[in-house]
């Protein structure tokens, strides 16, 4: 178990500077989900505290101890690739012992630990198989399996799920929960998908551009974004997203004047009664996408196109609606994308807008 | 009536005549194809004994005139199988010289220099597919640079730094000038370099020692292109002529190529058949050679050309 600690860490490639002076402190025994668009670093985070990348500038410590110049192989530190990268030349077997070997670990011993690893992930009666002979899902358990049985400080996962189909994503993916809660170790995941990251972590850190734009718990995140870009990329379909001046009749207090207003679409009601409370916006319902349990509507008005998800309710046939948003559902953001809170809003002239 | 349904796709519109003629017709189709498709296997297996025959037919001359009195080999037409088969070529042929040394130094020089390559061009080729240091791209060009240089070019100083170093009629006078090969350290750079990294990287993160990734992970992985590297390289020094002919000035490091050659001049009259059989006796450990190793160098051929 181990606290790792990034401090000012900066990564250049030739001239291109993909990290600068970022900041994160990933908490012992956690597991830690690293999310953002590709080329956002978040990979590249990843393979500096593994020591597979040399940070340009910065320190690493992974419990309390600088591993600066510490190599990969030394800092306690296992890792689970996207492509699994088993050695093709070796038996399951043989893969799980490679690195038990390189640590001079004896060989009852490293036998008692393979049986007991190939036992909690399964792969007992694959043993003796080359990784080519197995399902994509094995291959998986074998790279779990490797990286577990050298018993790390520190769990890293590099999109291990992205080649795996659906139904065994979603498998590994309780798996990955119940094998952390049983370790305690700590674990960082890479992800470009929110939804894994929202159901795995228990912190998530969102990442664009080289820089951590926030990181707390996935509830945190859904519920009070920090900004812009975290408010759009958690949830799906992402938050709504409009300029002030188009949101016409709608009055605001505030100390500085936000750019942006935003809303959830499964906190916007469609035709709700007289009496919620809330900025309206009539519009065309362009398309209706249900998934049983819930309906996703896509809606054309004055200012613009924006989502609207409902929840056990019948699908909606009128074509023109009006939508309510309540007041504090309302997200504002500054023009550069920063968050404000304290805005109080009314609706100026309701007569305008809804046609109440 | 099954496959009625699956042409229609379940609407029941289709009479049973109906159903029958379309049927008909399918069966019909998947006849013609089949027969094509056996044409075709066909017409590939004659194709590809040609090949057969165009490759094979000196070696079963060889094999044919190396069983045959003297005056046999001249006749007209000429005959395969000879009526007496005379084993006694093979005992007179290795009777010409002292064949036994021949062998030996066949054997000693061109294991040798692969052993030697083996360890050279494995390391050279890691370090050139997995490695960005200053002057890589130089010394690589340099590598590439040598192999445009024909050895005709070189024998001379060569032979004169051989003679220097008192290696001329030595073994390790024929090995050393081969201890590395350009074209080996090519090939099996690029086979390095189709390996991904993650393989490494997970090695390293395993606490594999540097050649313990090469020993243990890089070179099973390039086994094909190893085998087929050490059996070119193999073959070419077990066949080669010029260079031990200008190197050795007497018998004692000496190759089978140069006794064979020597069987000509023996009578004065080209004695073919006990040059035949020496022929033979000079092919046959490639042969055994290739045929054991034949699986992987298909398979490096494969793994190339698809790749």
């Amino acid at each position: 178990m181990a606290k790792i600690e990034l401090k000012q860490i900066s990564k250049k490639f030739k001239d291109e500077t993909i990290i600068e002076n970022l900041n994160l402190t990933i908490k012992d025994g956690s597991f830690t989900v690293l999310v953002g668009p590709s080329g956002c670093g978040k990979s590249t985070t990843l393979r500096m505290v593994a020591g597979l990348e040399k940070q340009s500038g910065g320190e690493i410590w992974i419990d309390d101890k600088c591993v600066n110049d510490t190599p990969p192989g030394l800092r306690d530190v296992a890792m689970v690739f996207q492509n699994y990268a088993l050695y093709p030349n070796m038996t399951v077997r043989g893969n799980i012992e490679f690195g038990l070997k390189n640590m001079g670990i004896a060989k009852q011993e490293r036998e008692r630990l393979i049986m007991d690893i190939c036992g909690i992930v399964g792969l007992v009666p694959h043993l003796n198989k080359k990784p080519q002979s197995l399902s994509g899902g094995q291959r998986q358990r074998v790279a779990l399996a490797r990286a577990m049985v050298k018993q790390p400080k520190v769990f890293i996962l590099d999109e291990p799920l992205s080649n795996l189909d659906a139904k065994l994503r979603n498998q590994m993916r309780t798996e990955l929960i119940q094998l952390h809660k049983r370790l305690g170790t700590t674990f960082v995941y890479v992800t470009h998908d929110q939804v894994e990251a929202m159901s795995m972590g228990d912190e998530i850190v969102v990442m664009n551009k080289g820089v951590i734009q926030q990181a707390d718990t996935p509830m945190k995140l859904y519920h009070d974004p920090a900004n812009q870009f975290t408010a759009e990329f958690i949830g799906t379909p992402a938050m709504n997203m409009m300029d002030m001046r188009d949101m016409q009749g709608l009055e605001i207090r505030s100390a500085t004047v936000p750019g942006y207003a935003g809303f959830r679409p499964e906190q916007a009601l469609i035709g709700a009664g007289a009496d919620s409370e809330g900025y309206e916006i009539e519009g065309e319902i362009l398309t209706r996408e249900s998934l049983g349990a819930e309906n996703i509507y896509q809606i054309q008005s004055r200012n613009g196109v924006f989502f609207v998800k409902t929840f056990l309710a019948p699908l909606e046939t009128m074509r023109h609606v009006k939508v309510t948003v309540p007041y504090d559902r309302l997200y504002y953001f500054g023009l550069n994308g920063e968050r404000l809170r304290g805005v109080e809003a009314s609706s100026k002239r309701p007569a305008a807008v809804g046609g109440r | 009536m099954k496959t009625v349904d699956n042409t229609i796709g379940g609407s029941p519109i289709g009479t049973a005549a109906a159903g029958s003629r379309l049927s008909h017709a399918r069966t019909r189709k998947a006849t013609i194809r089949q027969a094509i498709s056996v044409l075709l296997r066909v017409l590939n297996i004659a194709a590809l004994l040609l090949l057969v025959l165009v490759f094979a037919l000196p070696f079963i001359w060889m094999l044919s005139t190396s069983l045959k009195t003297l005056p046999e080999t001249m006749i007209f037409p000429p005959r395969w199988i000879p009526d007496n088969p005379v084993w006694q070529n093979y005992a007179d042929a290795w009777n010409t010289g002292p064949f036994l040394k021949y062998f030996r130094n066949s054997i000693i020089i061109a294991g040798g220099i692969l052993i030697l390559q083996m360890l050279t061009i494995i390391p050279a080729a890691y370090a050139f597919a997995r490695y960005k240091f200053v002057g890589s791209g130089f010394l690589f060009g340099i590598v590439m640079v040598t192999l445009m240089i024909p050895s005709q070019l070189i024998f001379l100083p060569v032979y004169l730094e051989l003679s220097a170093f008192k290696l001329l009629n030595t073994h390790l006078g024929l090995i050393l000038p081969f201890a590395s090969s350009a074209f080996g350290i090519f090939l099996l750079r690029q086979a390095f370099m189709q390996i991904s990294d993650e393989l490494i990287e997970a090695a390293r993160l395993d606490q594999a020692k540097e050649w313990k990734i090469i020993v243990r992970i890089m070179v099973p992985l390039v086994k094909p292109v190893l085998v087929t590297f050490a059996l070119f390289s193999f073959i070419a020094h077990w066949n080669d002529y010029f260079w031990p002919l200008v190197m050795t000035t007497n018998e004692t490091a000496r190759t089978l190529p140069l006794g064979i050659a020597k069987i000509r001049e023996v009578e004065g009259v080209a004695t073919w058949n006990i040059l035949m059989a020496g022929n033979l006796i000079l092919v046959t450990p490639i042969l055994i050679v290739f045929f054991l190793s034949q699986r992987q160098i298909i398979k490096a051929f494969v793994y190339n050309g698809v790749k």
